[in-house]
């Protein structure tokens, strides 16, 4: 920690932060030191570098690139590697934080620039399994299917996933050139195949696990449910998505039999 | 209309729901946004969403529903899209559970509702505290879906520099720049939503999102989009203060009972949890039985700004009051206000279940924003499927969201802004198909010279920034302007620091030439979009500050001690004859909608009377 000698408070705080113009560009860490306020956090850090973009020789430097949006950890965009962990940088509180503190981007994700990545396979993977309830309409149709408390807590919890990417960076399966869609999209097949509208189309949702990229290449590390900033029971979901696809080969299994015999005709 | 197409700019509540409402009708939709949609402002969005859906035998109607809304916002509202609104309100939460948003329940498994502030009725429909982000992943999803139909095209991280008009003035697209390749194009459009969220970043820290610089918004007035009511500020009481934003504690922390205290000795440095019941000042519910801690936010936050400034009785002599839900079962708290809970225990340290929160008022939102109009039928609600409906004066340019004026007037009451976007965007969207319909031509095929010219100044404006070399910083200019502007037009105003604030603006802008662009990179370049927004910001600044400066009332949000009304001599105001007279006369001059136009030098400002079909002003009393 860097703490003044004197009277033992941190006036300043350092960081190195990794720094990459493009991918194309060879990429280094880059040094700064900040004055320290009470409550600082690793936004608020980066926030002073682009009001005073000098590195900590003293050269001047440009702003650091990185997403961020909400800085209450509810939107997902400022998602980083701090101190070698992926996290959120908005509720990584400097005090709590070693020094120096070390941000690097997300190392399975295409680099945009610096602390920047594209999540865009996490969107793609919201498709494959057709995140979403089929409603007939926007016009009045009345109010929705009754649900249980115990069921909306349970489903609440599963809609919080902010699509922050944290999950799919922790997971050892997940690379940046294959299409295993990761924890956070196979837990949302969970949420809409438990509400009660979008048990009509769970089967699409189950097929979706199955295609390219499903949820066979999970290869249970349980990673995912210890990195999760909303603490989402990510590895139930899994187990339980798991079932839905056995269940489904299951049927497929018998209905290829019946379709068979329908299709041969009168013996 | 085969190869039409509409854009919608920003992907929060009101352009999902307008983008939705296109495609639902076949047409083909652009929408530009500068995050990811599913990252939009209304994730912020904690406590829930009004419609009186009356489930728990109060006898709560839509017509209360618009009369709370109307005294919320003290009569400077627009009236018929109250009406319309508050109407269409049950329908859009059982839309919206539809969906499958994840609403908490009633033992019965119906929608449960709790009480917000500026009504006396349980009509806030709630997810947990997270209400806003589970109303946005719900219409991303069904925007998602029409996305892999091929209806609707997503360009994220793309940020909206302006208008592309013909020689008629009509908006028939826009200019955008991806904040990755730095490329800027046209869209063309039949018409265009401008979906863009409020100005918080005007105001340096404040509840609202990074992304809320209101760029979009103050371009298009200097394009020639009228901005009313921009004086009209939003301070929240509850926020945490903090060095990168300030944190919002949701107004349904009091919904569920939450109250609000100091010691009633000064001075008393007592941990809160030893200070005895009768040792404690619950000032709101002291002066206010009948609301208690749920009045209106304007009158919570002065009256937060009095204990503190005022008589110096902020806990320890800071800015700062309690917010207690210790005596709220932790059980209960968890199943209603996790969300929250959450953000204060994670950035303060402390578990608030057990120990009163410390907040102080923020920033919030802006009820001032682009002007609309509607198209009010027979029964004083917004036609539907009028082209008119959250028109802006500039032919094919709309709004709709916090960036629109029209919902709240002077006072928005706490969850109806997810409300208002919502049924913005249902309006909206088919108002843009109706306009283009209407149009004498398409925009498809208008002559490329519009188009190319609007690019052209563009890119060129753009090299001219990356050009710039001066000692100024952006951020730092964008900090400074953000000190003035919460210390002078927030919750108290004085036309001595207003004039002070005005002067400190024209001085940004003089600054802001000298600007140095920090980065010269033609990929993911944030300094040179950063220095265009500053800009747009420092034109909303003027727009807001000067409108507080000429309106010598007070009035919902706005106050002005020199120019207050006495204190009425009976309870209730309208007893009191002679205050009666006051209020009317002041009714009279200053309830009026503020409208400015751009002008180089400073806005120009008028005002507008306000039609009242639906319900004639009366003094707002919460006692």
């Amino acid at each position: 920690m860097d703490r003044a000698q004197t009277n033992g408070t941190r006036t300043h705080v350092r960081l190195r932060i990794w720094r990459q113009e493009s991918p194309d560009h060879e990429g280094r860490f880059e040094d700064f030191k900040v004055p320290y306020h009470k409550g600082a956090n690793v936004i608020s850090c980066l926030m002073q570098i682009q009001r005073h973009p000098v590195n900590a020789e003293g050269a001047g430097t440009t702003p650091v690139i990185w997403d961020s949006s909400c800085l209450e950890e509810v939107c997902g965009s400022c998602t980083m590697n701090i101190n070698g962990r992926v996290r959120m940088a908005c509720s990584s509180l400097v005090e709590k934080l070693q020094e120096p503190i070390v941000l690097e981007p997300l190392h399975k994700f295409p680099l945009v620039r610096d602390l920047m990545v594209d999540r865009q396979r996490m969107f793609e993977a919201l498709k494959q399994v057709k995140a979403w309830i089929n409603i007939d309409g926007t016009y009045d149709l009345g109010p929705g299917p009754r649900i249980s408390p115990k069921d909306q807590q349970a489903m609440y919890v599963l809609s919080t996933c902010m699509t922050c990417a944290c999950c799919l960076e922790a997971c050892p399966q997940i690379t940046p050139d294959n299409k295993f869609i990761g924890a956070a999209a196979i837990s949302q097949v969970r949420l809409f195949n438990m509400n009660p509208t979008g048990k009509l189309n769970a089967e699409e949702r189950i097929r979706g696990l199955m295609q390219e990229g499903g949820i066979q290449d999970c290869g249970k590390a349980q990673n995912c449910v210890q990195v999760c900033p909303k603490e989402i029971p990510l590895t139930t979901s899994i187990a339980a998505m798991n079932r839905g696809v056995t269940k489904q080969l299951f049927k497929d299994v018998f209905s290829a039999d019946k379709e068979t015999k329908a299709a041969s005709g009168p013996a | 209309m085969a190869s039409a197409r509409f854009t919608v700019v920003g992907g929060g509540l009101a352009g999902l729901m307008t983008a939705i409402k296109l495609a639902e009708a076949g047409q083909n939709v652009d929408i530009l946004s500068i995050v990811p949609v599913k990252r939009s402002h209304s994730v912020c969005a904690q406590g829930g969403i009004n419609g009186a859906v009356n489930t728990k035998g109060e006898g709560d109607s839509p017509d209360i529903h618009v009369r709370d809304t109307l005294r919320g916002g003290d009569f400077l509202a627009e009236q018929t899209s109250v009406k319309g609104m508050c109407y269409a309100a049950p329908g859009i939460i059982y839309l919206l559970d539809r969906m499958g948003v994840t609403f908490n329940r009633t033992p019965e498994g119906l929608l449960d509702f709790r009480r917000f502030g500026g009504t006396l009725y349980h009509r806030t429909a709630f997810a947990g505290a997270t209400t806003g982000q589970q109303l946005l992943y719900a219409l991303d999803e069904q925007v998602r879906r029409y996305e892999s139909q091929g209806l609707v095209s997503k360009y994220e991280y793309w940020e909206w520099l302006g208008m592309v008009k013909d020689d008629a003035g009509r908006c028939i697209g826009s200019v955008a720049m991806d904040l990755r390749t730095m490329e800027i194009r046209t869209f063309p459009a039949e018409a265009v939503m401008l979906a863009t969220g409020g100005p918080g970043i005007v105001f340096g820290r404040s509840t609202n999102s990074l992304i809320n610089t209101g760029t979009a918004a103050g371009r298009a007035f200097m394009e020639g989009a009228i901005y009313a009511n921009g004086e009209f500020i939003q301070v929240h009481p509850t926020s945490i203060p903090g060095e990168d934003k300030l944190r919002l504690i949701s107004e349904s922390i009091r919904g569920e009972g939450g109250r609000i205290w100091v010691p009633k000795r000064k001075g008393d440095t007592r941990p809160p949890m030893e200070i005895p019941e009768s040792e404690r000042w619950y000032f709101l519910e002291e002066r206010y039985p009948k609301y208690g801690n749920l009045v209106p936010r304007d009158i919570g936050a002065r009256e937060i700004f009095h204990v503190c400034r005022d008589l110096g009785m902020g806990v320890g002599g800071e800015d700062a009051v309690y917010l207690d839900i210790t005596h709220i079962p932790a059980r209960v708290l968890d199943a209603k206000c996790k969300g929250v809970l959450e953000i204060y225990e994670k950035f303060v340290g402390e578990d608030p279940r057990h120990l009163p929160m410390l907040i102080f008022p923020g920033m919030h939102y802006s009820m001032g924003g682009l002007y609309v109009t509607f198209d009010p039928g027979p029964n004083n609600e917004p036609i539907a499927g009028s082209p008119k409906n959250q028109a802006t004066n500039v032919p094919g340019l709309y709004a709709s969201g916090e960036v629109d004026y029209a919902y709240h007037g002077a006072n928005r009451l706490g969850a109806n802004s997810l409300l208002s976007c919502i049924y913005a965007g249902q309006i909206g969207g088919p108002a843009m198909i109706a306009y283009a319909k209407n149009a004498p031509k398409s925009a498809a095929s208008s002559p490329a010279k519009f188009f190319d010219s609007a690019k052209k100044q563009w890119v060129e404006r753009f090299e001219t920034i990356r050009q710039m070399s001066g000692p100024e910083n952006p951020y730092q200019i964008n900090r400074e302007l953000g000190d003035i502007m919460t210390r002078n037009v927030t919750v108290i105003r004085h036309n001595d620091q207003l004039k002070e604030t005005l002067a400190k603006i024209q001085e940004f802008k003089g600054r802001w030439s000298r600007l140095n662009a920090l980065d010269t990179s033609n990929n993911a370049n944030r300094s040179l979009s950063y220095v265009n927004q500053l800009w747009n910001m420092l034109e909303l600044a003027q727009v807001m500050t000067g409108g507080a400066l000429l309106r010598d009332e007070c009035r919902g949000a706005h106050y002005k001690p020199e120019f207050q009304l006495p204190e009425p001599k009976t309870r209730d105001p309208r007893e009191d004859a002679n205050w009666m007279a006051a209020w009317r006369a002041q009714t009279d001059r200053w309830r009026k909608t503020t409208i400015a136009k751009y002008n180089k030098d400073a806005p120009e400002i008028s005002y507008e009377p306000i039609p009242t079909p639906v319900l004639p002003p009366e003094p707002r009393y919460y006692g």
